[in-house]
């Protein structure tokens, strides 16, 4: 049987992260942004996944669940953030956002 | 031996006092303050006198010589905190205690209207305390710490009425001119430790006994070491040329020049020296310069004193004469002479202050005498007091001031280091001490009074103030009398007690201290000496005075006019603070201002700081743009960092592998 070899699976889980840092930095909405980091988180994932099927050992995959867990997390508190910023500043641009110097 | 076993008692009772006062009684009445005040320095009197009274029961070879801490050890220094007893202390012990008493008594009275008064008292007991420390001390070190603490508050009291510029300025100018002395002092207490490995009085003349006479240069090292002690003195005791900051602490309140700048403080360069007496018995030469120091101060404090006006001043010209008397009696060998003018000086000297301070109380604060006049009537008992204060410090036979100068002029005129040029300076001047303190009574109590009647009502001091007056004045008449037999050819009874202190290193065991006996019947001897110059010229002084001030006022006018430029001289005291303004202060001040101030503080350190914190706010400035709230820019920061991080380790990789 023929196995995918791991590069493949390196290069599309770089070009996949690479996708996320350009959507983080560019997009202006914040659930775009938002969206760009889970992207990041599964690019990751991809990665550890791969490097535990090929060196056949269970680490990755730990690592795998607790990123998935602190995704979810992070989703809700995340949403949660953009649901008030909204609430106050009646707009999801980040360039009107830039309080954070005080 | 209760109290000679725990000598920190004498010293601790008028700190005790100092503290309460000073720290506690924030919200004390003047009840408790006075007895906080006088209580404390009269249990240190009495305990004192109980030391005394031991000590002379005693009556020991050797110094009572107590050592209760080590206070400081580097190497071979090592300095205790150790007392001593000896017959010299003994007198210094009574008269510091005693008139320190009296003069608190007296402030009761003086300062009972003033502002501060918890504060006064708390100075005047750390006062005692310091000055209780500089006599007690067993080592040059903690008679050193007695000395600066005797200066700093001296300091605090001449500048007591902080308000008044004058009264700063001279608190200021007691305090830095003292300092100048007391860098020789300080240096010479190196150079002694230096020479002798060791601070203790004892262990310092034991080896000091064991050198011979330095001829007269001032190249020996113990000529040196007493030389440098003797700057202390000469600052302390304001002789020539550090004499100029006496005259200005007469800005202080009254009891404080009677305690600090008469009796007290201004004679502990005298104790010094006579303290030190092996050493400088070993230093000729240093031995010559204290009483030439001493003669020529005993003659021009004089002169000034002439023509003074403010009562206060002509006592502080006066004062400063008198310690030139002493000096030049240390300076002659009579070591016993000038403690015993000490002694009666403190008492004559410190009745006359008190006295005026009596005057100027009832002259509601005028210190002028051309402003005064026929006061004897209205405050008699001042009056009298201060009368017996003149006879005595005239030199007027019978008063205490005539025995101990009569033994000091005897000294210079014929004894073992007689100088026939230090003789005369003393003799005149104690002519002029006659006519100026003369011409203060007649000024003062005699004639109409040249005041304004209707708007200075004068009246006599109270109780508190007139007793110390009274027991000072029995003091001035009797003090001198333990001399008295000396007169008629037998015994000096205060020099046969300070024999030992003076004999026991002296240079050659065989002479006397002091003037050589008499040969004689006792009746040619005491004619001899009632006839002998010191007499006769006091008593032409007095004549003068009379002529002058009661008899034709009109002469002292006639003279300064026929004698203008001399009498300017005098009066504006030689111009010798105008010398010093301008050769010592302005040069001082110029390069403080232009070089000190303006280049080296203001360019050099303040440019350095300054320049610091103007660099580290314009680089903040450049880095601060950095944060500028923009979360897609602190995003791209995040990227390039992590780009930056992953680069660096791809780099170490590659070196590694």
């Amino acid at each position: 049987m023929n196995i995918v070899p791991i590069s493949y699976y390196l290069v599309l889980s770089a070009i996949l992260f690479g996708l996320g840092v350009i959507a983080f930095v560019f997009k202006r909405n914040i659930i775009t942004i938002f969206m760009a980091i889970e992207l990041m988180l599964n690019a990751v994932n991809l990665a550890f996944v791969a490097f535990a099927r090929a060196h056949n050992q269970l680490d990755g995959l730990v690592f795998v669940f607790f990123v998935i867990v602190v995704a979810a997390a992070e989703a809700a508190v995340g949403l949660a953030i953009v649901i008030t910023v909204y609430q106050n500043r009646q707009t999801l641009n980040i360039e009107r956002i830039n309080l954070l110097k005080f | 031996m209760p109290i000679l076993d725990h000598l920190w008692i004498i010293m601790a009772l008028p700190l005790l006092g100092a503290a309460i006062n000073g720290l506690l009684g924030k919200n004390f009445s003047k009840t408790i303050v006075n007895s906080v005040g006088i209580g404390s320095v009269a249990l240190s009197f009495l305990s004192a006198a109980e030391a005394i009274r031991e000590y002379v029961q005693l009556s020991p070879d050797q110094p009572v010589l107590k050592t209760y801490f080590t206070w400081i050890t580097a190497g071979i220094f090592k300095v205790d905190f150790a007392l001593q007893v000896d017959q010299l202390t003994v007198v210094m012990l009574f008269v510091v205690t005693f008139v320190s008493m009296l003069v608190h008594i007296y402030s009761t009275g003086y300062m009972a209207h003033e502002e501060g008064y918890r504060r006064f008292f708390s100075y005047l007991n750390l006062f005692v305390f310091f000055m209780l420390t500089l006599v007690l001390a067993a080592n040059v070190v903690l008679m050193f710490v007695g000395w600066e603490g005797v200066g700093l508050c001296s300091y605090l009291l001449v500048g007591f009425w902080f308000l008044k510029p004058s009264a700063i300025s001279a608190g200021k100018k007691a305090f830095i001119t003292t300092r100048i002395g007391d860098l020789g002092f300080t240096i010479g207490i190196l150079l002694l430790f230096w020479t002798f490995h060791s601070v203790d009085f004892g262990a310092v003349f034991k080896q000091a006994a064991g050198m011979s006479v330095e001829g007269f240069a001032p190249t020996g090292v113990l000529t040196i070491i007493s030389l440098l002690l003797f700057i202390g003195a000469i600052g302390k005791s304001a002789q020539i040329p550090l004499y100029v900051w006496l005259p200005d602490a007469m800005e202080g309140p009254t009891p404080v020049s009677a305690l600090i700048h008469a009796a007290t403080m201004v004679t502990a360069g005298v104790y010094m020296v006579a303290r030190m007496n092996p050493l400088f018995s070993r230093a000729p030469f240093a031995m010559f310069v204290v009483a030439l120091i001493g003669a020529l101060t005993a003659f021009f404090a004089a002169t000034i004193g002439l023509v003074q006006t403010d009562i206060k001043k002509v006592l502080a010209y006066s004062t400063v004469s008198q310690l030139g008397y002493m000096f030049l009696g240390l300076g002659v060998g009579a070591y016993a002479a000038g403690v015993f003018h000490l002694m009666t000086h403190a008492f004559f000297k410190g009745l006359l202050f008190l006295a005026a301070g009596s005057v100027i109380h009832a002259m509601g604060g005028d210190q002028e005498m051309p402003h005064m006049g026929g006061l004897r009537t209205k405050i008699p008992i001042t009056f009298w007091c201060m009368f017996i204060a003149t006879l005595a410090i005239a030199g007027i036979p019978g008063f205490a001031g005539f025995f101990s100068k009569d033994e000091i002029l005897e000294a210079a005129g014929s004894g073992p280091h007689a100088n026939l040029w230090f003789y005369w300076l003393g003799l005149i001047g104690a002519g002029m001490t006659s006519f100026y303190m003369f011409r203060l009574i007649f000024l003062t109590f005699f004639g109409k009074p040249r005041y304004d009647e209707h708007k200075v009502h004068v009246h006599e001091s109270p109780w508190s103030m007139t007793g110390p007056l009274i027991v000072l004045a029995f003091l001035s008449t009797v003090g001198g009398w333990v001399a008295a037999p000396h007169l008629i050819g037998g015994t000096d009874y205060f020099e046969k007690f300070l024999h030992p202190v003076f004999a026991a290193y002296a240079t050659n065991p065989g002479i006397e201290q002091g003037a050589g006996e008499i040969a004689g019947s006792p009746m040619t001897d005491l004619i001899h000496a009632l006839t002998g110059w010191p007499v006769i010229i006091a008593l032409l002084g007095l004549l003068l005075a009379w002529w002058f001030y009661i008899k034709s006022p009109d002469t002292p006018k006639k003279l300064a006019q026929s004698l203008r430029g001399p009498y300017t001289l005098i009066l504006h005291k030689y111009y010798i603070d105008e010398l010093y303004n301008a050769v010592i202060i302005a040069p001082l001040l110029w390069i403080s201002t232009n070089v000190l101030w303006h280049v080296v503080d203001e360019g050099a350190i303040d440019g350095t700081v300054n320049g610091v914190a103007r660099g580290l706010r314009e680089s903040g400035g450049q880095v601060r743009e950095i944060q500028s709230g923009n979360a897609r820019s602190y995003a791209t920061w995040v990227v390039i960092g992590a780009v930056g991080v992953t680069v660096l380790m791809l780099v170490i990789w590659m070196r590694v592998s």
